[in-house]
């Protein structure tokens, strides 16, 4: 795997206020990382290139926050497929089961909710998945989750305490990861799902020597 | 104890070898039991012991043995001399325990790290670093000053991770409240010999010293600044509160429904009522003697009359700050200050509130010395109006200064000058700071806050982001940048048709929630931006986990 050839954090943190011109000389410095990213995406086994550069096609973001986004594989839409039927068919038993089983007349209601509510988060997983990136900035790690209800959390690298990698059983089966981060504050809560081995673990790595770099108190 | 030569006791038992705690350890933890098992018994014994005393006295005869409680019982088969020795071999068992536990439960305060043992059966060892220490606390609960003894304990972050050195002699207390400090601090000076004892005092005249002036540590330095609350002040709004509120309602139903003749509710209702009362006894009692003072060490909040408590908190630790004010306090102008911390005490704070509320009530002079204590930066001269501003402004003040600087007069300043002032991190408006510092929403926030869209604003300055909201309950928020987790922007569907946004920030975990509930878009985003920068510069100029570390 090839390393990042500078870290950042070179630059000063003079200027409070990041205007044009200093944004772009430190996404020059985060564009190095990511680059590396990237190129370690593509010594994966197979050697299809995993990500397109996220340009003005890449994640749905409605808020102007940049838009160099990295997105997640595209094979995690099969687990929101697959989560998605699991759960809707769980549902419909259970309906079914109180119908006929025991006689419920109203029951099917619940069916009818229930395959239409599964039918419905079938139809937008695509954009789901679509919707979930990530930006490594100069300080800080941007995260942006959602369709409807768009959140944007930025996290700076220095307040990671924790990254968790967990591979759920259909992420395993196609090579997949969660990443998670956890601060010293509970409601932060970012996760980045569906990420591929490698990239997870590259990605884990960065951050940690980066965290170790910017370590601060609590 | 006269002896000027003898060294101090709590730097003795910071020497860095493993040290017992006071031997009235055991009683005064397990005294509760003792207490428990004699009710227990005496309860059972009562009927005896009355038909004894109606005996003596030659009221009744002797009385027949068919009560069936377990000691005519005992009687009746002629078992009370095995009775009393059993009794007497549990009581010698439990004072076994208590013995060996005692001498089991030993503690070591070396450089780095304070350690506890403890355990007879099942060993516990709990080390905590001292350099991590979210801050100390110094009890003595009403039975342990009858034998000049105290509770230190030393809070680390985390669930139920604090180390409880219970109990030790006041004095021991005391000098390694301050030896721990010491450390913690990272200072390179030497441990100050403390002054000794009047020479000639004897246990009495030391118990009562303590009992009058429990707070008094007569080797600190003088404080820097405190904060006093007029004794009226605090139970007026003791009294004042929402309990208040709710106590009259209950007490004008119960009455009402008396009145009519339904006393079912009044049989319901009283022990609630009574229960309540109780809770005012408590509250009262606690707020006695309370003092806020800050030292070289952090924050001291001391309060308590019969069991006193004495919190210290480094610099450094506290993670957020609220100045609250609920509608029923505003004829009054008090306030009320709660902080995020990331270590927390068991017990209840002062005025029977939670710990995590450092200042019950105060007025805004006193709400500003607080803030000056806990934030240097914010009692500046150019930042001192922004405080004032967060709490007394009002909604159409602000709305009317904002289109001030929003629509200027010819050929002056224009709203980037202004909302420039807004964001500066540094404090140096570029602009006179007449126009109001917090940022507001724009109307059409109305739609989602109709009562308090106007007062709903940010700014940053003094190396924090004070975050003003509410119209009803006014709350103004505190977050020192160099203690920020992260930073959230949210926007649902209703956000997105109102080119609204939501901006959180996030600290650790405890009752203030710093949140702009509306904002904006560009501002928003623009406040987003500038907080990342702003942060990591905060971060890399805080040298507060070693405070005193030149």
């Amino acid at each position: 795997m090839s390393r990042p050839s500078e870290l950042p954090g070179a630059t000063p943190f003079g200027d409070a206020l990041p205007d044009a011109a200093g944004q772009s000389a430190r996404q020059g410095d985060a564009a190095s990382v990511r680059g590396a990213s990237r190129s370690m995406e593509r010594v994966r086994p197979g050697g299809r290139p995993g990500r397109r550069r996220a340009g003005g096609s890449g994640v749905a973001a409605h808020l102007d926050m940049g838009a160099d986004w990295q997105r997640v594989s595209h094979r995690y839409v099969v687990v929101l497929i697959v989560g998605t039927i699991v759960w809707g068919l769980a549902g419909a038993v259970v309906g079914l089961v109180l119908w006929l089983g025991f006689g419920l007349w109203w029951a099917w209601m619940l069916v009818a909710a229930d395959v239409a509510a599964a039918i419905a988060m079938l139809v937008i997983a695509p954009r789901r998945a679509h919707s979930i990136g990530y930006q490594l900035r100069e300080d800080d790690l941007l995260f942006c989750h959602g369709i409807l209800f768009q959140r944007y959390v930025a996290v700076p690298y220095g307040r990671m305490q924790l990254i968790d990698i967990n591979r759920g059983p259909i992420g395993r089966i196609l090579h997949l990861a969660d990443l998670r981060f956890v601060t010293a504050a509970a409601s932060t809560g970012v996760g980045i799902p569906g990420l591929h081995d490698d990239t997870a673990a590259g990605l884990r790595d960065r951050l940690v020597a980066l965290a170790e770099t910017r370590r601060a108190g609590l | 104890m006269g002896d000027p030569g003898a060294v101090p006791a709590g730097v003795e038992a910071a020497d860095g070898r493993w040290h017992r705690l006071h031997p009235a350890t055991p009683l005064l933890r397990g005294g509760v039991g003792i207490l428990a098992v004699l009710g227990v018994i005496a309860a059972n014994l009562r009927e005896r012991i009355t038909d004894l005393a109606m005996t003596m006295v030659g009221v009744r005869g002797v009385p027949d043995d068919d009560s069936g409680d377990p000691v005519s019982a005992l009687v009746r088969h002629g078992l009370v001399g095995w009775a009393i020795l059993a009794a007497f071999a549990l009581l010698f068992l439990a004072l076994g325990i208590f013995y060996l536990s005692w001498r089991m439960h030993t503690f070591r305060v070396g450089d780095d790290a304070v350690e506890v043992r403890r355990g007879i059966l099942s060993r516990h060892h709990r080390n905590a670093r001292l350099d991590r220490i979210q801050g100390v606390n110094l009890s003595k609960p009403l039975f342990a000053r009858l034998f000049g003894t105290a509770k230190l304990e030393v809070s680390v972050a985390g669930q139920d991770a604090n180390v409880e050195l219970a109990y030790l002699g006041v004095a021991v207390a005391t000098g390694l409240r301050r030896e721990i400090l010491r450390r913690a601090s990272g200072t390179r000076r030497l441990a100050a010999a403390s002054r000794p004892a009047a020479a000639g005092t004897d246990l009495f005249t030391r118990r009562l010293d303590d009992f009058l002036a429990p707070h008094y540590d007569p080797d600190a330095p003088p404080p820097t600044s405190a904060v006093v609350i007029p004794p009226l002040r605090l139970f007026g709004s003791i009294i004042v509160s929402g309990l208040s509120i709710a106590l009259v309602i209950v007490i004008a139903v119960v009455s009402v429904a008396a009145a009519h003749g339904v006393y079912v509710i009044l049989v319901i209702l009283l022990p609630t009522i009574l229960a309540w009362g109780g809770v005012y006894v408590r509250r009262f009692v606690r707020a006695i003697n309370y003092s806020i003072v800050g030292t070289a060490d952090g924050l001291r909040i001391g309060y308590g009359l019969f069991s006193t408590s004495n919190e210290t908190i480094p610099p450094g630790r506290i993670h957020a700050l609220e100045v609250v004010q609920p509608l029923i306090w505003r004829p009054f102008d008090w306030w009320q200050i709660r902080i995020d911390t990331a270590g927390r005490l068991k017990d209840k704070g002062v005025a029977g509130q939670h710990n995590t509320t450092i200042l019950p009530v105060g007025d805004p002079a006193a709400i500003e010395k607080v803030l000056g204590i806990v934030l240097p930066t914010l009692a500046d001269e150019r930042t001192v109006g922004i405080v004032t501003a967060g709490m007394h402004e009002t909604g159409a003040a602000a709305f009317a200064r904002q289109r001030e600087t929003t629509m200027p007069a010819r050929g002056e300043k224009g709203p980037e000058a202004g909302s420039e002032a807004a964001t500066s991190a540094e404090g140096t408006p570029a602009v006179d700071p007449s126009p109001t510092p917090f940022t507001v929403p724009p109307r059409r926030a109305a739609w989602l806050r109709p009562l308090s869209w106007r007062r709903v604003g940010y700014v940053v300055a003094g190396g924090a982001v004070l975050v003003r909201t509410g119209a009803i309950w006014r709350r103004l928020r505190v977050v020192p940048l160099a203690r920020l987790q992260s930073t959230e922007v949210r926007q649902g569907p209703v956000r997105r048709g109102l080119r609204l946004v939501r901006v959180r920030l996030h600290t650790v975990d405890g009752p203030v929630r710093a949140e702009l509930p509306v904002i904006g878009v560009e501002e928003g985003i623009r406040f987003f931006r500038g907080i990342a920068a702003a942060q990591a510069a905060a971060v890399a100029a805080d040298h507060s986990d070693r405070w005193a570390a030149s």
